[in-house]
């Protein structure tokens, strides 16, 4: 407990800054033009420290990976302003660079400083993910990609604002390498609205409060998360533990890619090394830094929900990325497929977590995006493309078994309804099912995943993508439980069903009127052995179809034959 | 037989503690209230004993309105019926794979177990596809089988769910007349006749939600009929819709998802009508409850509808309801320090069993509630509701003590200060988030707290926020009550049109219209119920071609003796636009406009009551007064006054600090604040001038 200020100010002060950074999410959420921000909420806001750039406060309705990610965003925005040397009030700085930034070139990322009495005392900042920002494919997912340039215009962080006047110029430039100009406009002018909400709550609270004893709180939260996170860590008992897990392939050539962490617990610190990774790849399955030390931070969050969005919870904890290795790849390594890696980070970081801290740890969920886009010409010539994520299991755990058809760990995005794809898209979904046997045993097992069955409608076919991970190596179970099921992917042809080359990766092939694919995404890890599963869940699996009666003899015994429905 | 006059119309809200009863006479003018202990299981005892706790002769009533929670209660705690779903070959598993959503945004823990299991979802041969057009011909062979395969596993109810059956219902429509041919009872819906509305996963929840409260809802409301009749009652039986209009007892057991927020929207229909008569038309509603703070936000006085819910994780309904956000800040959450030195409050709750720790029914950590009786906001000695008849001060400060001021190193008063503080700000900061998501400026709002913990924390809402005033209605514990008797009767439609606007059938759209007309009119006259004027309204889910948020555009159409007259293409397109401009402040040049939904309203205007009747006669301040209590405000103990809050005169104003009490809620009016009873028996809490 920091002694400067009273605990009454800061529980106060705590919730209040929270709720700065939720309204700025709600203000852009309901002005955005582009459904990405306005319905999947792939967006986030916060308050970041005036020197570090240290996440201070992050609102709650933000995609989870921005959480640790925008502070490497602010921190390119501090160290950019140093280098031009004449920061002022008034001023607001944009870009997209992900190798400064993290994540991909579709976020656009606005950093404004935020002064009071005339001293700068934060930044607020605002991300969110626009429609399209050029580039070779359209919504920038280029699953071919061997540069950054491949995938979209790169902007550095440039002045859009000086001194309170926007540089129009900046917005003309903006405007001419997107494809779709007024919805980049309504989702930058949401932004703009977040960022200035921000600027006028943060005065009524620095007026009501005084900036010092914000500030004193604020670093009493750094530490109190600091606390928080050091108690659960020495809860723990010392060790290291070593995962590994791999990426099928980057998209080019064929081969699998490592990714290794040693995660060592020693006191109240923790380590994350990630030695041991696979180096920069030719695909777009790098990474930047960013990212990659973003990434740990969803994991632990994960790990140990109830602590707070602040960078007060990494202080305990290192993390080790190794130079050359495709978690820190330069610029400009190809980074749009980044969405996969990070998911096998978090996948290895479980595995690990697992050994020190079985209670908390969630088995792997299915760890694949599937970014499966369908295109082509209707019969009335005009062009379509269908693209969507899809879902799969959740990990068993301590508390009970998988979620089945759940979201990415990374996201909080929903799938479109089947009814919107078909009413827009010349498709029809034979299934759109459950898929039997695809958890991991267990204890308590995983969740299922999903089978997708798509078939084309219209006379000029269509030209079908895919990018996706898991086709090589399943999910893993923990503390005993069994992996799940392989992500299948297959394409109807002339001759019958074929499976792409590269597994979950696919790029243009041909499908005809009549012609299907086929999704079959991988279910969840399963938790404990799983010999403890008790017969009665077994039998209610096989009442239900979830689970075979062969594979349910083969992983739990004959047990369950003897319940009685 | 001598025609007895009918005059009175009853509220009855049912919660899930009391029953509370509003009684209003026409004849006379007068209102009365009243509150009882919800029986279980069997509602229906208490909502009988209610009423005749006011009522001597139902032969005198002319309608009884009801607002019930029996809809919602059925689902949260998963006691509907056993159910069975048809569905489209591939589609089995639509219900259990929800949105691919999660339970929370961090810790991946939590599954989902749908109302229907996997065994009773069966799929048949059949398809039509996104247009309309039928690719495979519904299997009525396999449609049956189906049906008795449910019936011999013991299903009450079903719902035919079928793929794309708000474009062309004919496939669901021949299913469901096979099953209807063999099903035992009238338990059998499709989802094209709940809800023809384009989105698979919500329109089949909201079917199959439908038929999982169908047999517990209708049951219910039969027994309540045939009790009410048997006491003599001739007059009209309505119930309460989410959506804040009333239906009559054959709509709610057809549509009983429909109630599922009836209680809490009756609540906000009576918040708007005193705020509107009492001349503040934009206020934020707030209930303050055992668990939560329920927040709704009225502008000029219309209440925002929002077009879904979800009643738990992957329990979604859809259809037109108020819209009431929720914080889990009422007065059993638990107030408690984390390892690294931070106070919080709730998410945990005692809820009013075991309640607060001064409640001594077995819960030993401090609640909000056990902060406002230590510091003697709450009188220790009169607890609200009757069923105590004493607060344990001692144990409530012993308990914040222990938990909150130790841990801090703060004496126990300023511990329960600063509970109370904490909560302050996250009820405040509901206040504002529901304001910023509409784009409104709080500051503009009235807050109303009903329910009868609110009134306590008026003047907080006051201080953070920076409203100008609250109105503490009079009778704010029995708010859902009155609004039952305030509720126009309303029915909404909705049918997907997904079409280009260049270009629209609007003979097409005008039939569409005329049949929700003709079906909503039918169903005003089907209702014995007066009604001072009938209302149809329009509005058109719009978007740019390649969006997916949709603008609700208010269409103007004449409806002549129920008669539709039919829009022009050109009007729907300025409708549009000017919808647009006033969301996005502009439009997008050479975008392509469409049209996705219809969603049309049918309202009978009741009768209203003039609300000064509700309003004290005579009395007077002196006459009011009570003693006077210490009270602990700001670090110290002030002598505050206490009234009889139904006992003050219109026009008393009364200087902070000071506490009125009536029986079921207490209002606290800060040193630093005054409290005037208005025309109506409000009581309007503002800052002193200076």
């Amino acid at each position: 407990m920091t002694p400067d200020i009273d605990p009454i100010t800061l529980a106060v002060l705590a919730g209040r800054m929270e709720q700065i950074a939720d309204e700025m999410d709600a203000t852009l959420f309901r002005a955005a033009f582009n459904p990405i921000i306005a319905e999947a909420h792939d967006a986030s806001h916060g308050l970041y420290h005036a020197v570090s750039g240290d996440t201070l406060v992050q609102g709650k309705s933000g995609l989870p990976i921005f959480v640790g990610v925008m502070s490497f965003a602010v921190k390119a925005v501090i160290d950019k302003a140093a280098e031009n040397g004449d920061l002022a009030d008034g001023d607001i700085y944009i870009f997209n660079d992900a190798h400064l930034g993290g994540t991909h070139l579709s976020d656009m990322r606005l950093v404004r400083p935020y002064y009071y009495d005339g001293a700068l005392f934060c930044y607020l900042a605002s991300v969110g993910h626009w429609h399209d920002v050029g580039g070779a494919v359209p919504g920038n997912y280029n699953p071919a990609a061997t540069d950054a340039f491949q995938e979209a215009f790169i902007l550095p962080p440039v002045r859009l604002a000086k001194a309170g006047v926007v540089q129009t110029d900046i917005i003309d430039i903006l405007m001419r390498n997107t494809r779709l100009p007024q919805s980049a406009q309504g989702d930058l002018n949401g932004q703009l609205g977040a960022l200035d909400l921000g600027v006028r709550r943060m005065d009524e609270l620095l007026a009501e409060y005084g900036a010092a004893t914000v500030r004193t709180a604020l670093d009493a939260l750094q530490n109190s998360a600091e606390t928080l996170m050091r108690a659960e860590l020495t809860a723990l008992p010392d060790g290291r533990w070593t995962a590994t897990d791999y990426l099928d392939n980057d998209g080019i050539t064929d081969t699998p890619l490592p990714i290794t962490v040693t995660l060592e617990i020693a006191g109240d610190t923790m380590t994350l090394d990630f030695e041991g990774t696979a180096a920069r790849c030719a695909g777009p399955v790098n990474i930047a830094l960013p990212t990659a030390v973003a990434t740990a931070y969803v994991a632990i969050k994960h790990i140990f929900p109830a602590l707070p969005a602040n960078a007060g919870v990494m202080r305990p904890i290192t993390v080790k990325i190794p130079q050359g290795s495709l978690l820190s790849a330069p610029f400009p390594a190809p980074v749009g497929g980044y969405t996969e890696t990070i998911l096998r980070m978090i996948d290895v970081i479980f595995t690990a977590a697992a050994g020190a801290a079985p209670d908390r740890v969630v088995a792997n969920a299915y760890g694949t995006i599937n970014a499966l886009s369908i295109s082509g010409t209707r019969d009335n010539g005009k062009p379509w493309v269908m693209f969507s994520f899809y879902g799969g299991g959740h990990g068993g755990s301590r508390d009970g078994d998988g979620l089945n058809h759940g979201n990415a760990p990374i996201s909080t995005a929903t799938i479109p309804p089947m009814e919107i794809l078909e009413a827009a898209y010349p498709v029809m979904f034979k299934q759109w099912a459950l898929r039997p046997d695809s958890a991991g045993v267990g204890t308590h097992r995983g969740g299922l995943g999903a089978i997708y069955e798509i078939e084309v409608l219209e006379g000029n076919g269509a030209k079908a993508f895919l990018f996706g991970e898991r086709g090589r190596h399943a999910p893993a179970g923990v503390v005993g439980g069994g992996d799940a099921a392989l992500n299948v992917f297959h394409y109807e042809q002339d001759d019958g069903w074929h499976s792409p080359p590269m597994a979950s990766k696919m790029v243009g092939i041909q499908l005809k009127k009549g012609q299907s694919v086929r999704l079959e995404t991988p279910g969840g890890g399963g938790y404990g052995p799983a010999s403890q599963r008790a017969p009665a869940a077994v039998a209610r699996d096989v009442a239900a179809g979830l689970v075979s009666a062969e594979k349910a003899d083969a992983a739990y015994g004959p047990a369950w034959r003897k319940v009685t429905q | 037989m001598t025609k007895i006059p009918t005059h009175k119309m009853i509220g009855v809200d049912v919660g899930g503690t009391f029953t509370d009863i509003f009684v209003l006479d026409e004849a006379s003018g007068l209102a009365e209230v009243a509150k009882v202990p919800t029986s279980r299981p069997d509602q229906s005892a208490g909502f009988l004993s209610g009423i005749g706790a006011r009522v001597d002769d139902l032969a005198t009533v002319s309608v009884v309105v009801h607002g019930t929670t029996a809809g919602t209660n059925a689902l949260l705690e998963r006691k509907g019926a056993k159910i069975g779903v048809i569905t489209t070959t591939g589609l089995r598993d639509v219900l259990e794979m929800r949105r691919r959503d999660r339970p929370r945004t961090w810790g991946l823990r939590g599954d989902f177990t749908p109302i229907v299991d996997r065994a009773q979802r069966l799929e048949v041969p059949e398809r039509t596809l996104a247009d309309g057009t039928i690719r495979v011909p519904v299997d009525l062979d396999a449609v049956r089988a189906a049906a008795q395969q449910l019936i011999d596993d013991g299903c009450i109810a079903v719902a035919v769910l079928f793929a794309n059956a708000y474009a062309n219902p004919e496939n669901e429509t021949l299913a469901v007349a096979a099953v209807r041919d063999i099903w035992p009872n009238a338990h059998v819906s499709c989802s094209s006749e709940i809800l023809p509305e384009i989105r698979e996963f919500e329109r089949f929840s909201t079917t199959a939600l439908n038929a999982y409260l169908q047999p517990e809802v209708s049951g219910y409301l039969a027994r309540l009929e045939t009790a009410l009749k048997s006491s003599g009652f001739a007059g009209e039986f309505l119930i309460v819709q989410s959506n804040g209009g009333v239906m009559d007892v054959d709509t709610a057991t057809r549509l009983p998802v429909r109630t599922a927020l009836s209680g809490p929207a009756a609540g906000v229909v009576a918040a708007g009508y005193i705020a509107q008569a009492a001349g503040f038309p934009d206020v934020i509603t707030g209930d303050m409850g055992g668990t939560s703070f329920d927040v709704s936000l009225i502008a000029q006085g219309q209440s925002m509808l929002s077009q879904q819910t979800a009643i738990d994780f992957g329990m979604v309904v859809r259809s037109p309801m108020i819209e009431i956000t929720t914080i889990g800040a009422g007065g059993g959450s638990i107030a408690w320090v984390d390892k690294g030195g931070l106070l919080n409050i709730g998410p945990e709750s005692a809820g009013s069993t075991p309640g607060p720790v001064a409640y001594g029914q077995g819960n030993t950590r401090p609640t909000v509630t056990d902060a406002n009786v230590v510091l003697g906001r709450i009188d220790p000695d009169n607890p609200i509701g009757g069923k105590l008849t004493r607060l344990d001060v001692d144990a409530a400060k012993a308990a914040i003590a222990e938990h909150v001021g130790i841990p801090l190193g703060l004496d126990a008063l300023t511990a329960a200060e600063a509970i109370l503080r904490v909560a302050n700000s996250r009820m405040a900061g509901a206040l504002r988030l529901v304001s910023v998501e509409r784009g409104f400026d709080p500051k503009r709002f009235a807050f109303m707290p009903f329910g009868g913990g609110g009134a306590l924390h008026a003047g907080a809402m006051l201080h953070e926020v920076g409203l100008a005033r609250a109105i503490v209605p009079r009778y704010p514990g029995v708010t859902s009550a009155m609004g039952c008797v305030i509720a126009d009767m309303r029915q909404d439609f909705v049918q997907t049109l997904n079409a280009m606007l260049d270009g629209i059938d609007i003979a097409a759209v005008t039939t569409h219209m005329q049949r929700h007309v003709t079906d909503g009119l039918a169903m005003l006259d089907a209702s014995r119920t007066t009604f001072q004027a009938r209302e149809t309204s329009f509005t058109l889910d719009m978007a740019y071609l390649g969006q997916t948020h949709t603008v609700s555009v208010p269409l103007a159409v004449t409806v002549h003796d129920g008669i539709v007259i039919a829009p022009t293409e050109a009007a729907i397109g300025d409708a549009f636009d000017a919808a647009y401009h006033a969301t996005y402040g502009r439009l997008l040049a050479g975008g392509v406009r469409r049209v996705i939904n219809l969603r049309s309203a049918v309202t009978g205007k009741r009768p209203r009551f003039d609300l000064s009747t509700l309003a004290p006669k005579g009395g007077s301040v002196a006459a009011a007064l009570r003693g006077t209590r210490q009270v602990y405000f700001g670090g110290q103990w002030h002598e505050t006054q206490i009234y009889a809050r139904l006992a003050l005169p219109v026009g008393a104003v009364i200087s902070g600090p000071a506490i009125l009490e009536q029986p079921d809620t207490t209002v606290l009016i800060e040193p630093e604040l005054t409290g005037t009873v208005d025309q109506f028996g409000n009581t309007l809490i503002e800052r002193k001038t200076p």
